[in-house]
C-alpha cells in the first residue's frame, strides 16, 4: 500500500514530520519550564510549610494544597476548554501551539509542585537542623540546602513531568495545538493513514527514552550516596 | 559563662503533655568540658537543642556570655548561633558538597568572602587530619572521618561554645577514643566550652570535667567530675558509675564471705598519688589486720588516676576500728560494704 522503498515517501513524511517535531520540541520545552518556574515556588512553600519543618504554617500549607489538588483533578482535555477565555487574555487566540503552552503550564504547575514537594522531603531534616544550628536564614536553607541536596531527585522529576508534557501536547495537538498530536489525528485517525500514525509514535517514543535517559544520567552524576 | 536557669521543656500534643526536662538549672563555666549523662529518654537531648533553641524551651532563661537567648529576636539568634557550634549523633553532613565545602558552608552562612573561606577551611582541614580529603564527599568517608568533618564544620566560624548531641554515640570504641581525644585538643588548644550530651560513662570519664547526670527530666546529682565519682549521691549516678567501674562482688562470694568471723569487706577509693601508696602492707604492718584482696580496679579518670580496691579485713573489733582510723587519716574514701 505505501511504498516504503520510494525516496519520494520519506520527502514528504520528512516534510510532513519535521515541523510537527519542532512544534512539539517547542510545547514541551517552553511548557517544561514555565510549569518548573511557577511548580518550583510552590513546592518549597509546601514543604517548608509543613509542621516540624522551618516556617510551619498549617494554613498555607492546608490552602495551598487544596488548590493543587483542585487543579490536578482536572481531566487535561476539560482544563483545555475550561481555561480558553484565559488563554485568549493571555497569547490573544486559543489556537496554535503557543496557545496550547498555556493550558499545558496550568495543568503541569500542580503537578511539579507536587514532585518537588516529594523531593524536597527527601532531605533528611537533621541536615536542615544542622544549617539552623549555624545561623542560617530560611532563604539560606532553600537556597543552600533543601534545593543543592534534593538536585538528583529534583532531575528525575523533571523528566517525569516532561514525559508527561508529552503526552499532554499529543492531546493539545488534537484539537488545534499542531504538533506530532495534530498530526497523528489528522493524517493517521481522520485519513486512515496508519503509517503516519506510527511514524509519529515512533518519534515520540525515541523522544521519551532519550529524555528518561538523560535523566537518569545526569541524576546518577549528582548522586553522592 | 553558660547559664541554663529553671529551663522546662513541655512537649502539648493533642492527647497529652510530655515533660522532656523540668526546671534545669546549670552553671557551665569557660573552657569546661561539661558532660550530660542520662539514659534515653531521660531529656538530655531536648536540653542540648534548647540551649540553641533549635527546641524552643517551654520556659526558663539561657544566658551565653550574659547575652539572654531568650530575649533575642530571629535575625540576633541567628547571629548568635553563628558562635555556637554543634555536631551531631548523625553527622548531618551535606551530601551534595565535598568535605571542602562542607566545611566553608557555616562560612558562607555568616557572609565571608571567598579567599577567607579559602584560608580557613585550609587551615581547619589539618587540625581534624583531613588534609587529603578535600575534595572528597562524605559518602566515601568512615564514621570516625564524617564526625571530623563535622567537627571542622562547628569551628569554622571561632565559636565559643560547642555543642556536642551524642557525638560518639554512632562510634565504635576505638573512633570515639579518637574523637574524643581531638575534643580535648580542640578544648585545650582554643579554650573552648565544650557540652557532651552522652549515654555512655565512658565518655565522662575520659574527657568531661563537669558532669550534670539527668534522669526522668531533672538533674539528678551534678559537680566536678571527681567529685561525682568518688562519692555519688543519686542512686542513678552511681548506676552510670559502676558502668565503667564495676564494684559489684559476685552473691555467691558475699555469701561466702558472710561466715567469715572477726571479718569485714571494705571498699577503698582512692585519687591522684594515692593509687601508688602501698596501703596493704602498711595495713597489716601497723594495725595488724589481715587483708584479702578480692576486687581492684585502676584507671583515668581524665588524666587523674582513679582506683578501687575491695578488700576483706579480719581481726579483732579493736584492730579493725585502728584500721579504719589509719585508712581516715589517708583521708581515703571508704565505704563498709559488709559487716560480720
Amino acid at each position: 500500500m505505501f511504498d516504503f522503498a520510494n525516496p519520494q515517501y520519506w520527502d514528504t513524511m520528512v516534510q510532513l514530520l519535521t515541523p510537527a517535531t519542532g512544534e512539539t520540541f517547542y510545547m514541551i520545552i517552553a511548557s517544561t519550564l514555565l510549569a518548573y518556574v511557577l511548580g518550583v515556588p510552590l513546592g518549597v512553600i509546601l514543604v517548608i510549610s509543613s509542621p516540624n519543618h522551618i516556617l510551619p504554617n498549617p494554613w498555607v500549607e492546608r490552602i495551598l494544597g487544596t488548590i493543587i489538588n483542585v487543579f490536578r483533578s482536572i481531566p487535561f482535555i476539560i482544563l483545555l476548554v475550561l481555561i480558553i477565555p484565559f488563554t485568549r487574555a493571555i497569547v490573544g487566540t486559543y489556537i496554535g501551539t503557543t496557545a496550547a503552552i498555556v493550558p499545558l503550564v496550568i495543568s503541569s504547575a500542580p503537578f511539579v509542585a507536587r514532585m518537588v514537594e516529594s523531593s524536597l522531603k527527601e532531605v533528611p531534616y537533621g541536615v536542615i537542623e544542622a544549617a539552623l544550628s549555624m545561623g542560617s536564614s530560611p532563604w539560606q536553607i532553600i537556597k543552600k540546602v533543601l534545593l543543592p541536596e534534593a538536585k538528583a531527585s529534583l532531575v528525575l522529576g523533571v523528566a517525569i513531568t516532561t514525559i508527561s508534557i508529552i503526552g499532554y501536547t499529543a492531546m493539545a495537538g488534537a484539537v488545534g495545538g499542531g504538533g506530532l498530536g495534530a498530526v497523528a489525528i489528522q493524517y493517521g485517525y481522520n485519513r486512515f493513514r496508519t503509517d503516519i500514525m506510527l511514524l509519529t509514535v515512533v518519534i515520540l517514543v525515541l523522544i521519551v527514552q532519550v529524555i528518561q535517559s538523560l535523566g537518569t544520567m545526569l541524576a546518577r552524576r549528582m548522586t553522592h550516596h | 559563662m553558660i547559664r541554663i536557669e529553671n529551663l522546662t521543656k513541655v512537649y502539648t500534643s493533642r492527647k497529652d503533655r510530655v515533660t522532656a526536662i523540668e526546671d534545669i538549672t546549670l552553671h557551665i563555666p569557660q573552657g569546661a568540658i561539661y558532660g550530660i549523662i542520662g539514659l534515653s529518654g531521660a531529656g538530655k537531648s531536648t536540653l542540648v537543642r534548647c540551649i540553641n533553641r533549635l527546641e524552643e524551651p517551654t520556659s526558663g532563661k539561657i544566658f551565653i556570655d550574659d547575652q539572654d537567648l531568650m530575649q533575642m529576636s530571629a535575625h540576633e539568634l541567628r547571629q548568635a548561633r553563628q558562635k555556637i557550634g554543634m555536631i551531631f549523633q548523625h553527622f548531618h553532613l551535606l551530601q551534595s558538597r565535598t568535605v571542602f565545602d562542607n566545611i566553608a558552608f557555616p562560612l558562607e552562612i555568616a557572609g565571608y568572602k571567598k579567599p577567607e573561606i579559602e584560608q580557613r577551611v585550609r587551615e581547619l582541614l589539618p587540625l581534624v587530619g583531613l588534609e587529603d580529603k578535600a575534595q572528597v564527599y562524605p559518602s566515601q568517608l568512615s564514621g570516625g572521618q564524617k564526625q571530623r568533618v563535622g567537627i571542622a564544620r562547628a569551628l569554622a566560624t571561632n565559636p565559643k561554645v560547642l555543642l556536642c548531641d551524642e557525638a560518639t554515640s554512632a562510634l565504635d570504641p576505638q573512633t570515639t577514643l579518637s574523637i574524643l581525644e581531638l575534643l580535648r585538643d580542640i578544648n585545650q588548644r582554643f579554650g573552648l566550652t565544650i557540652i557532651m550530651i552522652t549515654h555512655e560513662m565512658k565518655v565522662v570519664k575520659e574527657i568531661c570535667t563537669d558532669v550534670a547526670v539527668i534522669h526522668e527530666a531533672k538533674i539528678a546529682e551534678q559537680g566536678p567530675v571527681e567529685a561525682v565519682f568518688i562519692q555519688p549521691q543519686s542512686r542513678i549516678a552511681k548506676e552510670f558509675i559502676s558502668t565503667v567501674f564495676p564494684n559489684e562482688l559476685p552473691l555467691d562470694l558475699l555469701q561466702e564471705l558472710a561466715t567469715h568471723p572477726n571479718s569485714q569487706i571494705v571498699r577503698i577509693q582512692f585519687l591522684g598519688s594515692r593509687t601508688s601508696d602501698p596501703i596493704i602492707a602498711d595495713l597489716m604492718k601497723e594495725c595488724d589486720v589481715r587483708a584479702n584482696i578480692l576486687y581492684g580496679s585502676i584507671d583515668h579518670l581524665r588524666s587523674t588516676l582513679f582506683g578501687t580496691l575491695t578488700l576483706e579485713l579480719q581481726g579483732t573489733p579493736e584492730q579493725l576500728a585502728l584500721a579504719h582510723q589509719y585508712l581516715d587519716q589517708r583521708e581515703l574514701k571508704v565505704e563498709v560494704i559488709q559487716h560480720v
